[in-house]
């Protein structure tokens, strides 16, 4: 390794002066961002600042108004959202969205792509080798997973049934079914029992540890202090500062932003 | 007796196979369709021609079949993002299109006064059983279908469909595109259709463009939302009860000593509406409550 690629890693996602409006609201204003491959970083900011919006734009749910989405390089703004997640950037839902009359372990089965199960032919040839083997395969791997989320005795389950710190567990659960390279996680602690909260943690660092970048929007200071090397502070849709997580809690700027002007 | 037993055996064997294809598109994958009649026709009319023109049975069906899946991939390429409730509008006129296609333009089917001596398969074989080989014929290809869509519900396919119906994000999300297997699952019920829609045709040897009005696909709705959700055993036995209330109630009329044919008639439609609505209020009940 070379000693420029030291000392600046590689960026696997940038966002070039992102915009979108909603009506009369502008809920993303030129926001620009770099994410380094292989960081932990933390997205904040208050209420409305444009975190998910973000998020949301990066993984294709939305189309951005301007501006320019690259991952690894390559643009991908304007590309649906199955075609970014298949380039290997995935993105969790702020509120859990298991899919209710799917098993627990359904809903981590349906992840892998391509399944030989899921094509007409697969459907003729259920009970063949193939498919046995490929489920048998895919229903291994989703157990490991739910081992390391701690749900696997609630495999069976229906997943609707699941407790709401559970569903926080499997929206982690099929983010690493995925494998993904960049996951964008947003608010995985939200309305989370605080033991919960250090088992979350655990895993996002167990993600990470696979090789996974993580970007976090995260309100829970504490989170973002054990896990993220790099901040990123939003503000009414753009950047407003960033660095380490030292130097924002002491950026009077943030503050501000938090806590509303003061004349 | 036996013939009307065998006639009604018949209708609901039809009247099940366009339901169980509703209940793939509905019942498992969450995509709404009402007007399911539609690709009935497109494989009535279809086989029908080609039956005339002499083309052996199978092959008139398959053609039936082929034809409303391209017409049912076509319906679901031009409803934007397939969303429910323009799925809804779209397959309702979609229906009345194909409706009105059949009987103003005369080229295809004669327009109002239809297609009539429509060739029987094996006709000369069973002439006098003729019925009751019919019967078994349908009845036996309500098994094929029957046995296609268990065999998808319990493979991955059915799985991810369900997931779909779900929340169709979640699929995107992990890098499956929802759109093409929408259109690959309303297309497939829509084959289901167009296959009954060529024994519907063989068997009354006559098809008109007043027999595929929207009711018909009311009533294969009725059959599929009595059902559990997705539950092809009950789709069939929806079909039997809507059938039985179609078809038997024209037999009862004759033993009740009140109201005549027509008032019975209404009957039927009032008993099918307040079913449709005690279901959508059941279940709209339980949407709110979960």
């Amino acid at each position: 390794m070379s000693a420029d690629a030291l000392r600046e890693p590689a960026t696997i996602l940038e966002v070039r002066s992102l915009s979108k409006r909603f009506g009369g609201m502008q809920a993303v204003n030129g926001c620009s961002l770099r994410i380094a491959a292989g960081s932990i970083t933390g997205l904040i900011g208050p209420n409305g600042a444009g975190k998910s919006t973000v998020f949301t734009l990066i993984s294709g749910f939305l189309r951005p108004d301007v501006g320019e989405i690259l991952f690894d390089g390559h643009r991908i703004d304007g590309l649906p959202a199955h075609r970014v997640a298949r380039l290997g950037l995935v993105r969790t839902f702020q509120t859990p969205r298991e899919l209710r009359e799917l098993s627990v372990l359904e809903n981590l089965m349906m992840v892998p792509r391509p399944q030989f199960g899921e094509s007409l032919v697969g459907v003729m040839l259920l009970g063949s080798r193939r498919v046995r083997r490929e489920e048998q395969e895919i229903e291994k791997r989703a157990l490991e997973v739910l081992r390391t989320v701690g749900l696997d005795h609630q495999a069976r389950r229906r997943a609707a049934d699941l407790s709401g710190g559970q569903k926080k567990l499997l929206e982690i659960a099929r983010c690493m079914m995925c494998q993904p390279r960049l996951a964008l996680l947003d608010e995985p602690t939200a309305g989370v029992n605080p033991s919960l909260i250090n088992d979350l943690v655990e895993m996002i660092r167990l993600l990470h540890a696979g090789g996974v970048t993580i970007v976090i929007i995260e309100h829970n200071m504490n989170v973002v202090m054990r896990l993220c090397e790099h901040v990123i502070v939003l503000d009414r849709g753009e950047v407003m500062c960033e660095g380490t997580p030292e130097q924002i809690q002491r950026d009077e700027r943030v503050l501000a932003a938090y806590l509303g002007s003061v004349p | 007796m036996l013939d009307f037993l065998i006639a009604i055996v018949t209708f609901t064997a039809i009247y099940a196979v366009v339901s169980l294809g509703l209940n793939l598109q509905w019942g498992q994958a969450g995509l709404v369709n009402l007007g399911q009649v539609a690709f009935f026709a497109a494989g009535a009319y279809t086989a029908a021609i080609l039956a005339r023109a002499g083309t052996p049975f199978p092959l008139a069906v398959l053609a039936g079949m082929v034809v409303a899946a391209l017409l049912g991939a076509l319906v679901a390429l031009i409803t934007p993002r397939l969303r429910e409730d323009y799925l809804a509008i779209v397959t309702l006129g979609f229906a009345e299109l194909v409706r009105l296609i059949l009987l103003n333009e005369k080229e295809i089917g004669n327009g109002p006064s239809g297609i009539n001596a429509i060739p029987q398969p094996l006709h000369e074989l069973f002439s006098a059983n003729y019925p009751l080989f019919f019967a078994f014929l349908t009845v036996a290809a309500l098994i094929v279908v029957y046995l296609f869509n268990e065999r998808l519900r319990r493979a991955p396919l059915g799985r991810l469909l369900r997931a779909i119906r779900e929340d169709e994000s979640v699929v995107a999300s992990i890098g499956k595109s929802v759109l093409a297997f929408k259109v690959e699952t309303f297309s497939l019920g829509a084959a289901m259709a167009g296959i009954a829609g060529a024994f519907y045709a063989a068997y009354l040897t006559f098809i008109a463009p007043e027999m595929f009005t929207a009711s018909v696909s009311i009533y294969v709705l009725v059959a599929v939302l009595i059902a559990a959700r997705g539950s092809n055993i009950g789709t069939v036995l929806g079909a039997v009860f809507v059938s039985v209330l179609l078809e038997g109630t024209d037999f009862i009329k004759d033993y009740i000593p009140f109201g005549t044919g027509v008032q019975i008639a209404a009957v039927r439609i009032i008993i099918m509406g307040v079913i449709l609505m005690l279901v959508v209020l059941a279940r709209y009940r339980k949407v709110v409550e979960g």
